[in-house]
């Protein structure tokens, strides 16, 4: 073979494992439509997806307790991080010597390194022991028993905060330090405090890139399984409480996999694709936020 | 109406509050899992089987398969992942083309883990079963390979964008193609930071369960080849805690955590030790 038809030859090579992620994410798409699909035209879409009762051995598959409970952990854990995140972008980007940083910020890296099992581990021993311990001890008159065992959407969404700091925190502070110079020292000429300068002017431009930091932290927690099943408590109903147990979509699939026969893995695939349809959305959303945001600065 | 110096006062407060809440969050989470874990981890510990699900004995065979199902599912997915950050940094201009490959690999950065356990099991498990034998090292790292490529692509990219073009430019007026000059001149000098990828990447793939949960099997045996079933540290952790339960059994998840954590930490350390390298040699 000579020269060129060996670089052509490479570069074709390249191209093919350029594209390997394009093929990846058609045939997961491809692949889980098509197991799920077929379910979710036999048991009806609005069925499937508002039904109240999941028995999955009597043929009854209705995720809408599941969908609620995906929801009500995601927007626990965003109410408990994000300001948690924000202000710590804000207080790295703006005001940590380089020593403070220097130990800031390896923590937020390890954070997001620690594997999601070992969260649900610490979650479901000492997160819900406390958890357990108020409801017993403060609100046991108040509360129904089975919501007095800790396992609840409260206990997941803490874990689940934790779990979306780094992601959170990384965004921001880029976000944050992405805005230009002259703004702030515009600002701080014109005698603004440094808050002034950051809730008046920082905050602001650096607005969109903190949504989109909201969005993926939010994608993360939507995405997340095993810490969930391990703290949450996967009862299947609709919550009325944040001390009421509950499953998330994520966490049905992974719990009744092992054991699913028939229509019910056809179910779990179709769970999949409301889960992976619910996260696609998401990510384009910050996808167009965040593009936004640099069009105009 | 508080006065504006009080409030910068407060607010700045507040802040250095929140960034030593974020130190304290992780290390609480850590602090605990290490002391419950450090008392059980011991030499029988690392090197014994495990006995009864695993609520007795120690972990070794488990530390194997994790090794064994680590370097495979990179062995899978870094050619693949620094080939396409190769193409996209040396032979395209931004355009349709890279903005598909781009689309492609932010959204498999974004699809949960389950997903991917539920696409693994349908194509590597039950479809190609005759190549994979269902549940085995070999399916669960193909699975594992597809959930780290967009982090190989975009810090190989990373890596290859910052060796100067005269590197390029120089080797090319020598007379060398564009492939040995890829070869011989651009991948030498962007290794450490590609290196640093492939780091954090194992970091990620020792602390995936769900995905896992679908195609890797979780057998306790040690595993003879590619075809076997096993299961990985953190799928143990959990298998441990929430299927066996019992007090003893809590205490393996936590020293399992505890070995869990310390390859976490250094991972990380190593990625960061040869990134600063690569650093200082570029500038």
């Amino acid at each position: 073979m000579n020269d060129k038809l060996k670089e052509k030859a490479y570069e074709k090579i390249l191209l093919v494992s350029a594209f390997v992620s394009v093929i990846i994410i058609i045939l997961i798409g491809g692949f889980i439509f098509k197991e799920g699909l077929p379910l979710i035209n036999k048991v009806g879409l609005f069925e499937f997806l508002l039904g109240k009762e999941w028995h999955p051995t009597d043929g009854v598959f209705g995720i809408f307790p599941m969908i609620v409970g995906t929801f009500a952990v995601t927007f626990g854990a965003l109410i408990l991080g994000v300001p948690l995140g924000v202000a710590t972008a804000i207080f790295l980007a703006e005001f940590a010597p380089p020593r403070v940083s220097r130990i800031v910020r390896p923590a937020v890296e390890l954070l997001a390194g620690i594997p999601s099992v070992v969260y649900g581990l610490f979650g479901m021993v000492i997160v819900n022991q406390i958890l357990m311990t108020i409801e017993r001890t403060y609100l046991a008159n108040i509360l129904r028993p089975e919501y007095q065992r800790g396992y609840s959407i409260l206990s997941a969404s803490i874990i689940l905060a934790i779990m979306i700091l780094p992601t959170v925190i990384n965004i921001s502070e880029d976000a944050i330090r992405s805005v230009p110079r002259e703004f702030k020292e515009a600002s701080l000429a014109l005698g603004a405090t440094e808050w002034q300068t950051i809730y008046k002017v920082l905050i602001p431009a650096a607005s969109s890139g903190i949504i989109a930091a909201v969005v993926l932290g939010m994608g993360r927690a939507l995405g997340e399984t095993m810490a969930v099943i391990m703290v949450a408590g996967n009862t299947v109903a609709i919550p009325d409480s944040i001390f009421a147990p509950v499953r998330t979509l994520t966490g049905n699939i992974a719990i009744e996999m092992g054991y699913a026969a028939g229509d019910h893995v056809k179910a779990l695939f179709a769970t999949g694709i409301v889960l992976f349809i619910i996260i696609m959305a998401l990510n384009t959303l910050a996808t167009v936020v965040a593009k936004r945001g640099v069009g105009r600065s | 109406m508080m006065s504006v110096q009080t409030s910068q006062k407060i607010a700045k407060v507040a802040l250095w509050i929140a960034g030593f809440s974020t130190v304290a969050v992780l290390i609480v989470v850590i602090g605990y899992v290490l002391f419950e874990g450090l008392l059980h981890v011991n030499w029988e510990f690392l090197t014994a089987k495990p006995k009864k699900m695993g609520s007795e004995g120690g972990i070794f065979p488990i530390i194997v398969s994790t090794v064994y199902f680590t370097a495979l599912t990179l062995a899978i997915a870094t050619p693949a992942g620094v080939g396409a950050a190769i193409y996209l940094t040396e032979y395209t201009r931004e355009g349709k083309i890279t903005k598909i490959i781009r689309f492609g690999t932010e959204a498999l950065a974004g699809i949960p883990s389950i997903v991917f356990g539920l696409f693994g099991f349908a194509f590597f498990v039950i479809l190609l079963e005759p190549v994979t034998h269902g549940w085995s090292l070999l399916s669960g790292a193909l699975t594992g390979a597809t959930m780290i490529l967009p982090t190989l692509v975009r810090t190989s990219e990373e890596a290859i964008k910052t060796v100067p073009l005269s590197y390029r430019e120089g080797s090319l007026a020598l007379g060398a193609t564009k492939w040995q000059t890829i070869c011989k001149v651009v991948l030498p000098s962007a290794l450490p930071g590609i290196i640093t990828g492939v780091i954090l990447s194992i970091g990620r793939v020792i602390g995936e369960t769900a995905a896992l949960m679908l195609t890797l099997g979780g057998s306790l045996r040690m595993p003879d080849s590619i075809f076997d079933p096993a299961r990985t540290m953190s799928m143990h952790l959990y298998l441990v805690a929430l299927e066996v339960g019992t007090q003893p059994a809590i205490d393996k998840a936590f020293a399992t955590g505890t070995v869990l954590i310390i390859t976490i930490f250094i991972i990380n350390s190593t990625a960061n030790w040869v990134m600063k390298r690569f650093i200082s040699r570029m500038s």
